[in-house]
């Protein structure tokens, strides 16, 4: 188990080191500076600015600078919000993202879990065809028309749920949460519906069965613990999908998380805070991939030797 | 199949719970809260270094200057300034202060804060973006280019505490009009200087607990792309005026979920209104929407600098081929109007004697003219910026130019940056552009393109024009100013190295429950006047 954790580290620096020099050179190549504005600024102020921001150097020497302030774990101030760190605007979008995935996610296990449950006890009959069909349609609708869609019918329409905001008004996270987690929940019930249909075929579940133990007990019990195990593995890119993909959510209902701070900044060509968030979403990514590994291998001692 | 019905129950109990409750701006009567839909997120509260309109209708709250703008868009009112008086050659003003006008800790209001505010947007080091703003009082532009050094040198001086003295190059009528913009607005010093030097860019003076201002309304919090509340200064000389008790700025830079926050009753007034609502809204809700004449031009940009728009006849034939009846009636449809100058006409004042008529007849003519030695006009791209609206219009005016004069146009949409970087270096043939004057005189306009300006980028220069502003700069009345103006736009208009498209409205939903919200041509709508009332 250790020398998983190890190989995995080790292989993350570098991961890391290729994400930030590839963000770096591309960000800085992108045509189209921090200071282009509508009101065009002269050549003084230009000249101040990017004194100001280290970008008057060779490209090479800002890369170095750079590469030594992350290692110090400062990411600098950002470019589109003069008085706010990179780090200050991560600490204020993510425990926000984070919330929302992980709304998110427990509506996706538990919604996925139980379709995929029941579709697996009776396999290639409408309790199999309803649930699964339904999955397909909640991958497919992306959630650029779903998010709308909902918002259209509860907020609007029927008037139960606000149309925007994130805990400011009762409810106003529902609608998100479904709207993020819709997909992964369609992904989860099929995930599990498979990992169960290949439980239940074993012997240890028919030996549960003649044994006489109730049926809740056979699926709960022993069934669920093995035919999990492909949802879990799923857990952790799941998880890290969610917070790196949350900014199309984030911005339909206008939620302040850290997926909008990251979209923003690209169109801002906001240098310091696409680096930062980018090489968060990397640890992030790095260490939700290694976690869910982690759970997978304790789970299933088939896994623990590798 | 229970256990999803149980889920289901469980979800409905949950959502009905949430239902049935009053809108927020139901409950906004009782409170006088305005909910204000504010664009984008402000990218700081520090007026020397903004740039943007929702920093604008922020900052209009929390500071104020010597003047306030008119509700109703007429000549500015009196703010900390009591009342001014102005020297027979125009070139000097002298304004009294209120001995009322107080800090919102109680520091008195002084006008040794205006000439450190001054002082401040002016130093170079800053890198203030709209310095101009003050270049017509004496020595401030070369302070601000460095050439001196000695602010003393500088026409603004405080002769007491409450008399501020200004000396100008120019007389300069619409002075007073940039008084009201928020770059020239006094800051607190003891607290910049608390968090940094005169030139510190994007120090912590600017949040909420740390700032201080002497407007209507003080910072109470600041959620970054969430809200960000002002509520009523107490300690503000005019307080008794404001009735509001709380404004909401909320940076919804989504026009659709704008839109759909507004019909749920979270908003009083929106930034904008999806295009293609408008035609919608202004039958249904002829109360609700509003299409207000704003001060702002929309055009083309032409590159000079390229064959073969180096030539007046094709930029001319481009003109005379562009139906612009037809794009504000069937195009753009928010009641724009077709341009025929660059700076918009004020019915009230400044009329410019221009026209552009739509003759492809005689485009073609001046076509033929101009070709004597091409053989055609090359395919050339039409830059614009991505957005609905834009691409629209692009499209419109390259079916125009075909048809009109079989010219081939490719469409060439790019993000912002790319938009503006491009411009910026020469790198386009032909660009969309929009200007919003940010005071109402021809000269925020008209100054753009004077040659080497840095927003002219089309590499036109014309010395007659560039001394017709000189004149105008230097005219003792505002009649003769217009004269020269007048001449001035007349010869843009010839040389077109910006073909006016249309005149901009400002189209936004408003609530029923505002009032004291005037239409004006800026779209500044002065908090102390606003209130809810059904």
């Amino acid at each position: 188990m250790i020398s998983l954790i190890l190989k995995r580290l080790a292989t993350a620096i570098p991961v890391l080191l290729a994400v930030i020099t590839l963000t770096f050179f591309m960000v800085h190549s992108a045509p189209g500076g921090p200071f282009d504005e509508e009101k065009a600024v002269s050549p003084e102020v230009l000249l101040k600015l990017n004194e100001r921001y280290n970008l008057n150097e060779p490209l090479m020497v800002q890369y170095f600078d750079y590469l030594g302030n992350v290692l110090q774990g400062d990411f600098g101030p950002s470019f589109r919000y003069p008085s706010r760190s990179v780090t200050e605007l991560i600490s204020i979008g993510l425990p926000i993202t984070f919330e929302l995935a992980l709304y998110a996610i427990l509506f996706a296990l538990m919604l996925g879990i139980i379709a995929g449950v029941i579709s697996s006890l009776r396999p290639n009959t409408a309790y199999d065809y309803i649930p699964m069909t339904v999955a397909m349609a909640g991958i497919c609708i992306p959630s650029i028309i779903l998010g709308p869609s909902l918002t259209l019918i509860f907020g609007i329409w029927l008037n139960w749920l606000p149309v925007t905001g994130w805990g400011d008004i009762p409810g106003d996270k529902i609608l998100p949460t479904i709207t993020l987690g819709t997909a992964y929940a369609a992904y989860c019930a099929r995930l599990t519906r498979g990992g169960m249909l290949e439980i239940l075929n074993q012997d240890f579940i028919r030996t549960a069965r003649a044994k006489g133990l109730s049926e809740f007990r056979v699926v709960v019990v022993h069934a669920l613990r093995g035919g999990l195990t492909p949802v879990i593995a799923f857990l952790g890119p799941a998880m890290a999908g969610l917070l790196a993909g949350s900014f199309v959510v984030e911005t339909i209902f206008g939620i302040p998380g850290l997926g909008r701070f990251y979209v923003e900044a690209a169109f801002n060509r906001d240098y310091t805070m696409i680096l930062g968030t980018s090489i968060f979403f990397s640890c992030l990514i790095i260490s939700f991939n290694l976690l869910s590994d982690l759970v997978a291998a304790s789970l299933n001692p088939r896994l623990r030797d590798q | 199949m229970k256990q999803i019905n149980v889920v289901s129950l469980f979800l409905v109990l949950i959502l009905s719970a949430c239902g049935g409750t009053e809108s927020k701006v139901d409950s906004a009567l009782e409170e006088q809260i305005l909910y204000f839909g504010n664009g984008t997120e402000p990218k700081d509260l520090d007026p020397h270094t903004v740039t943007g309109v929702p920093e604008s209708h922020i900052l209009m709250a929390l500071l104020e200057g010597l003047v306030i703008r008119h509700p109703e868009g007429l000549d500015p009112l009196p703010g900390v300034a009591r009342s001014w008086d102005v020297s027979e050659d125009g070139k000097t003003y002298t304004f009294n202060l209120r001995d009322t006008a107080v800090w919102s800790n109680g520091d008195p209001v002084t006008a040794s804060d205006f000439v450190w505010a001054w002082e401040r947007m002016l130093t170079p080091s800053l890198g203030s973006k709209y310095p101009d703003m003050l270049y017509d009082v004496v020595n401030a532009e070369e302070f601000n280019q460095g050439i001196i050094t000695d602010f003393t040198k500088v026409g603004v001086k405080a002769l007491s505490s409450q008399q501020l003295l200004v000396k100008l190059k120019n007389p300069a009528p619409y002075f007073l009009g940039l008084l009201a913009h928020y770059t020239t607005r006094p800051v607190h010093r003891p607290t910049i200087e608390k968090f940094g030097e005169i030139d510190t860019l994007g120090s912590l003076w600017t949040r909420p607990g740390n700032f201080i201002g002497n407007g209507p309304f003080t910072l109470k919090e600041w959620q970054l792309n969430k809200v960000l509340k002002v509520k009523k200064n107490s300690l503000y000389w005019n307080a008794e005026q404001v009735k509001l008790n709380e404004i909401h700025f909320f940076p919804v830079d989504n026009a659709t979920r704008e839109d759909l926050m507004f019909r749920a009753g979270q908003l009083h007034v929106t930034s904008t209104v999806p295009l293609e609502k408008v035609p919608v809204y202004t039958k249904e809700y002829p109360d609700l929407i509003h299409i207000d004449p704003y001060y702002g031009t929309y055009y083309l940009r032409v590159n000079v600098k390229k064959e073969p728009f180096d030539n007046k006849l094709v930029r001319k034939a481009l003109s005379l081929s562009i139906d612009r009846k037809e794009i504000v009636e069937n195009v753009s449809k928010g009641g724009q109007l077709p341009a025929f100058s660059f700076t918009p006409p004020d019915p009230n004042s400044y009329y410019p004697p221009t026209s552009l008529e739509f003759n492809p007849e005689l485009a073609r003519s001046l076509l033929d003219e101009a070709r004597i030695s091409k053989e055609k006009v090359p395919t050339f791209e039409l830059l614009y910026n991505t957005s609905e609206g834009h691409q629209k219009l692009a499209q419109a005016i390259q079916q125009m130019w075909k048809e009109n004069l079989n010219i081939d146009v490719q469409l060439t949409n790019t993000d912002w940056k790319v938009y503006l970087s491009r411009q910026s270096i020469g790198d386009y043939s032909i660009a969309r552009a929009g200007w919003i004057g940010d005071y109402v005189d021809p000269k925020t306009f008209l100054d753009m393109m004077v040659t080497g300006r840095g927003n002219n980028q089309t590499g036109w220069s014309n010395s007659e024009y560039d001394d017709l502003l000189v004149k105008a700069a230097q005219s003792p009345s505002q009649e003769e100013r217009f004269k020269n103006f007048y001449k001035a736009e007349k010869i843009l208009i010839d040389e077109l190295p910006i073909i006016p498209i249309y005149t901009y409205t400002r189209i936004y939903m408003l609530n029923q429950d505002v009032k004291g919200w005037s239409p004006n041509l800026l779209d500044t709508h002065p908090y102390q006047f606003v209130y809810l009332e059904r």
